[in-house]
């Protein structure tokens, strides 16, 4: 029997408590923030609970809060095909703190996981090969974090001289331009109504 | 005496044609059987994430063309459907019919591509010749609509950028009129052929468990017989106005992951049939003029249009702060897009789910065992496209 979303939401708040601490529905998805201690009992929970069936997983990613103290949110999106429903887990964490792999509950977390690290400088304990793995061979930094600049640090190129390719630190002609506009605009709400007036003034 | 064994490693790719690309694998063989695979992507990284973060939501769409370069419009749309979703805006229902007429149209080019070349790394050389002609039919319908044949860049946050040429629906309908055929003659090709056969029937076998375990989707999902596809579950769109069939798998194997690619073509063109039929008039996209570029004619005429035009291609428009994961059934399986808005014109966040990521992920189990010849026979029915995987 399927359940739907809010039946969804009570599930969960009932079957883990306290390990909830904030849980909202947003666009027909359950988003869930949770603490790192409580992870594995979370995921374990929302794949084998006989109603949530959460068989599979998304993905797995973090955002970079620079400003923040708890500066990543890892976030994982997990899908189950019986009830036909998403749930987005959220977690709060800090530089140089290792959170628990849930390699073992889901295969596919492997590469994935493998990417948070590349990207973003976070491990994962218990993790069985915990290499990068988008980056080149040898590549230092992790570029997805705010800090990291659009450029990189590092540009190859083939030297003649030598005859190999050498890797030497990025000299631009031009610094990368952000442009800052400072909008006018507030927003688009107020002009929907507004254009749907004009055109029923246009139609007379 | 005990005999000694001793496992041999060997290096395949980068560059080699049955990588589909830029693929690199560690490959640690005992005599002629695959022992362990190690796959090392991220070749072709450019750093389509990064990039993102840098650009306004217009800007940032192009590069959506970019991650699979086979199937282009079916990326833009998860994007755009994310963006539509944070804005809360409708798009106009012959902007709807559109976009699903282009989505099967890449459907179709991202089958096609999958199902010739995978036929081409197990010997059989002509199905790519003839299927390739057909692609190129497909693709200048794209360069119709948008003015190139890969890099469209024609789906827009609010609807699509242009209306259809007049003439277009025509001869889309007559090449899914003639395109049966060529789906049949591919198959006289291949289904029963012996050869083809023996390389694909019980190789590389996912079961239904094994499918899910590994997030695998679309089609490598439905060869394991899970029936799930996005465009029935989750409809988005107006998918829910069409009806077709999702075609299934019995044995999780490559010859199914084949079959089912065939019948999905069958489908796609019957689709595209009921769209045109079914396409009603009206604009293409969103009327708010905050959101979508004016009409040329009105930037000579109206001073709000000309400032809406200037306004969109320098700032760009704001998105309401949020988080969201829009996905879409892409022809390679959930390719889905998780976008963190701050409020500002450029997005703060945007993960891409690649459906090719997770399968390439299970080489290692998939091919375990099986002999090194499979591994090309696998790697082309797991249908993978380094521009997504490495982003």
């Amino acid at each position: 029997m399927p359940i739907n979303i809010n039946d969804l939401e009570r599930i969960v708040n009932s079957g883990l408590g306290t390990a909830i601490k904030k849980s909202e529905i947003n666009f027909n998805q359950l988003f869930i923030d949770i603490d790192l201690e409580n992870l594995i009992s979370v995921i374990l929970f929302l794949k084998t609970n006989e109603k949530c069936k959460f068989k599979q997983l998304i993905d797995i990613t973090a955002v970079d809060y620079i400003e923040r103290e708890k500066r990543f949110k890892i976030v994982y999106l997990l899908l189950s095909h019986e009830n036909n429903l998403r749930i987005i887990v959220n977690l709060q964490t800090e530089d140089k703190i290792e959170i628990p792999s849930i390699n073992k509950i889901f295969p596919s977390a492997n590469w994935m996981e493998r990417e948070v690290f590349d990207m973003y400088g976070i491990s994962f304990k218990d993790h069985p090969d915990l290499r990068r793995i988008l980056t080149d061979y040898g590549f230092e930094g992790h570029p997805l974090r705010k800090d990291f600049p659009l450029t990189g640090h590092t540009e190859i190129r083939y030297n003649e001289a030598n005859k190999k390719i050498i890797s030497e630190p990025v000299k631009l002609d031009q610094e990368y331009r952000e442009f800052d506009f400072e909008s006018p605009w507030e927003g688009t709400k107020y002009i929907k109504s507004e254009t749907e007036k004009n055109i029923d003034k246009n139609k007379k | 005496m005990t005999k000694k064994t001793k496992t041999m490693n060997l290096n395949f790719g980068p560059q080699h044609p049955a990588a589909h690309g830029v693929l690199r694998l560690i490959l640690e063989l005992d005599g002629e059987v695959v022992e362990k695979i190690d796959p090392h992507i991220g070749l072709l990284h450019r750093g389509t994430e990064k990039l993102i973060e840098h650009k306004t939501y217009t800007q940032a769409l192009p590069y959506f063309d970019r991650l699979d370069y086979v199937a282009p419009m079916n990326q833009e749309h998860a994007f755009a459907l994310a963006i539509e979703k944070l804005l809360d805006i409708q798009v106009p229902a012959r902007g709807q019919f559109i976009r699903v007429l282009f989505c099967e149209i890449g459907r179709i080019l991202s089958h096609l591509l999958n199902v010739t070349t995978q036929a081409l790394d197990v010997g059989a050389l002509t199905p790519s010749l003839w299927g390739f002609e057909e692609r190129e039919t497909l693709m200048t319908f794209y360069e119709r609509v948008s003015g190139s044949r890969l890099h469209a860049n024609y789906f827009r946050p609010g609807g699509v950028h242009k209306d259809l040429p007049i003439g277009l629906t025509d001869d889309i309908l007559i090449f899914c009129n003639n395109f049966p055929q060529i789906i049949d003659d591919l198959e006289t090709l291949l289904t029963d052929n012996r050869i083809f056969k023996q390389r694909n029937v019980d190789i590389g076998i996912v079961s239904k468990q094994e499918a899910l375990d590994h997030s695998f989707s679309g089609v490598m999902l439905r060869g394991s017989g899970i029936p799930w596809d996005l465009r029935k579950s989750q409809p988005y769109e107006c998918y829910k106005d069409f009806n077709f069939k999702i075609p299934v798998g019995k044995n999780g194997d490559c010859y199914d992951r084949y079959l089912c690619r065939m019948e999905e073509m069958r489908e796609s063109v019957n689709i595209i049939k009921d769209c045109i039929k079914k396409m009603p008039a009206g604009p293409v996209k969103s009327i708010d003029g905050k959101i979508t570029p004016p009409k040329k004619e009105d930037i000579k005429n109206s001073m709000e249009a000309l400032i809406h035009h200037f306004k969109l291609f320098s700032e760009g428009f704001r998105v309401p702060e949020g988080e969201i994961y829009t996905a879409v059934e892409a022809p390679k399986g959930e390719f889905g897009v998780y976008l963190v808005s701050d409020g500002s014109n450029k997005p703060y966040k945007c993960k891409i789910r690649a459906p090719g990521f997770s399968h390439l992920q299970a080489m290692d189990y998939l091919l375990k065992g099986h002999m090194l010849a499979d591994v090309p026979a696998v790697l082309g029915s797991l249908d993978i496209v380094f521009g997504e995987v490495d982003r």
